[in-house]
């Protein structure tokens, strides 16, 4: 309301129309630059001067970075953060683009196979994340109780130092499959049917028109899928946290196996309260972030002009 | 010759869908019926449950503030729903159909925090809230995720599509600039506001990192810290079929409410590839 009454007062006041307008402008942009610069820049810069630091000591010292440089713990969960990418990101890709394809071939019930599929991405991760971990679970999980049943030899999945990540990827994979097809089915729509009827006057089979036509101009499509895969991967906690914490397991455990850079930063700064060696780990955490982004800004060659 | 060929290999591909669907779908079908199992009908093999066993959820309302986590959940992601689509609103118009000096600079300085990991900003979250007791509280939840620079990128590029003309019309009758925003703006965008409103209502609905930090009693928990930590700490075993439960819970109506705006969820998330 006051805002209301001041845009009405300046309009009474005779002035440039510029210098009303860049007024107006910053009035209604007050407080939400306010909340920016100080619940989302100063917080960064906060948290870059505290990976400068250490608890107890005056001055700015790279204490924490020679520290992680050598910390195994953060290196296995850097180098499990890329295993999770490499997993899952090209599976899901694939199978997302397969399940599109399919839907849009068939006439009926397309809706409804668009929703079964994206089901998993928009339910609660964390009540989801507990489905899969009954599901592993040696004695109680459906998954050994089928393999008994089969006389097959049964599995410590979550438990196995080698098994475990696999298993949250498996679960990662089923999550973000409907993402994935979504997007597809977006980019497929973009295609002109005209390419499709000009080949088939040529003669070309789906074989063929499928390589020629259809995946290269999804590129952007792979690409944009690739990039929020990759930024989702390296930011991937909460599916780790319920699947493996507690007491009945470890967080990001067995022995580190599928702890990520998210997961390490959470042990580090809320259970130890080391609160400036976990900003220096989210600090190479925004680094790598930064990098995608620059990637992605390269190869989409998006511009943003105003 | 040709339509009774592609009948048939259509046939398939509804095959091959169907075969996709129940991998999908198996884990939910899994957890509701493990809701009405009994704890050792759990070591059976064996999908359906020796009886029907209501037990985890008499548990989970009599026992546990499953309730009042979900209430919690709701006020949380109602109120950051409606802060977003008024501020984001207001911003992407201000940053589409304002001229002044700055704008660039702070239209990108707005869009670079997307590029900000939560991981980073929990810590510093965290002793803010530390410093000004908004540990524990719907306030310390809530005030990370106002405003968010997506919805602002989002809501500029829906109101560079609105026309001028309307919005000079209403300045030569004399209407404040307020006022234009809302009662001839804000109505032209309507389906990037729903979409807007949806995406937020489920990423704050689903929310955990910075809730798990930021509360300390269960009384403040939201449904998915409340369920994270009611498995979690566990130390007697964990209860299966309560924890089954209240995922059920937390799932079927999210399923309900999905099936009824399906179109419009679908549609937000492919304009505007989702977060």
């Amino acid at each position: 309301m006051g805002q209301k009454n001041k845009a009405g007062f300046f309009s009474r006041i005779p002035m440039k129309l510029k210098t009303r307008q860049a007024i107006i402008a910053y009035l209604f942009l007050f407080i939400p630059i306010l909340f920016f610069v100080g619940i989302r820049i100063s917080p960064t810069l906060y948290a870059f001067s505290m990976s400068f630091t250490v608890r107890g000591e005056i001055g700015y010292t790279i204490e924490n970075y020679v520290k992680l440089v050598s910390d195994e713990e953060f290196i296995r969960s850097i180098v499990n953060t890329l295993l999770y990418f490499i997993i899952t990101v090209p599976i899901q890709l694939a199978i997302g683009l397969i399940i599109a394809l399919a839907i849009e071939r068939v006439n009926h019930f397309k809706w409804f196979y668009r929703i079964m599929f994206f089901l998993p991405y928009m339910t609660s991760i964390v009540a989801v994340s507990w489905v899969w971990r009954l599901m592993y679970d040696p004695h109680n999980g459906v998954l050994n109780q089928v393999l008994k049943f089969l006389h097959l030899p049964q599995q410590d999945w979550l438990s196995d130092p080698k098994q475990a990540l696999l298993s949250v990827s498996a679960m990662l994979i089923w999550q973000m499959i409907g993402f994935s097809m979504l997007i597809f089915l977006a980019g497929l729509k973009g295609i002109p049917q005209q390419f499709y009827d000009a080949a088939k006057i040529d003669g070309a089979s789906k074989w063929k028109m499928f390589w020629k036509i259809t995946f290269p101009l999804l590129n952007p499509t792979i690409v944009f899928l690739t990039v929020i895969g990759a930024i989702q991967t390296l930011q991937i906690f909460t599916q780790i946290a319920n699947l493996t914490g507690g007491s009945s397991g470890s967080l990001g455990g067995p022995l580190n196996s599928t702890s990520s850079i998210a997961v390490y930063m959470y042990k580090t700064g809320f259970r130890e309260y080391n609160l400036e060696y976990a900003s220096a780990i989210t600090v190479v955490l925004f680094v790598l972030i930064l990098i995608v982004t620059l990637i992605q800004l390269k190869v989409l060659n998006r511009s943003y002009e105003l | 010759m040709l339509t009774k060929r592609v009948k048939i290999s259509n046939i398939f591909v509804h095959l091959f869908l169907w075969i996709g669907i129940v991998f999908v779908a198996f884990p939910f079908l899994w957890m509701i019926l493990s809701s009405f199992k009994s704890l050792p009908d759990f070591y059976q093999f064996g999908l359906l449950p020796e009886k029907l066993d209501i037990s985890s959820y008499k548990y989970i309302f009599a026992e546990t503030e499953y309730v009042r986590w979900y209430a919690n959940s709701f006020l949380i992601a109602v109120t950051v729903t409606i802060t977003n689509l008024l501020f984001c609103g207001l911003i992407g118009y201000t940053f589409a159909k304002f001229d002044f000096k700055g704008k660039r600079i702070w239209f990108v300085v707005i869009l670079s925090t997307m590029m900000i990991p939560t991981e980073m900003l929990v810590i510093p979250w965290y002793v803010i809230s530390s410093e000004l007791n908004w540990i524990d509280s719907y306030w310390g939840i809530m005030f990370p995720g106002i405003i968010e620079a997506f919805g602002v990128f989002l809501m500029r590029q829906f109101f560079s599509g609105v026309p001028n003309d309307t919005l000079d019309a209403a300045r030569i009758d004399g209407m404040g600039e307020f006022r234009i925003w809302w009662k001839i703006a804000m109505p032209q965008v309507k389906a990037a506001l729903s979409a807007l409103g949806i995406l937020t209502f489920l990423g704050n609905w689903n929310a955990y990192l910075w809730p798990v930090i930021v509360t300390t009693t269960s009384d403040m928990r939201t449904l998915p810290v409340g369920i994270s930590l009611y498995g979690t700490s566990d130390a007697g075993g964990i209860q299966w079929n309560t924890i089954m439960g209240m995922s059920t819970l937390a799932v079927v109506p999210m399923i309900i409410v999905f099936l009824i705006f399906q179109t419009r969820i679908v549609e937000g998330i492919s304009l505007t590839g989702g977060k």
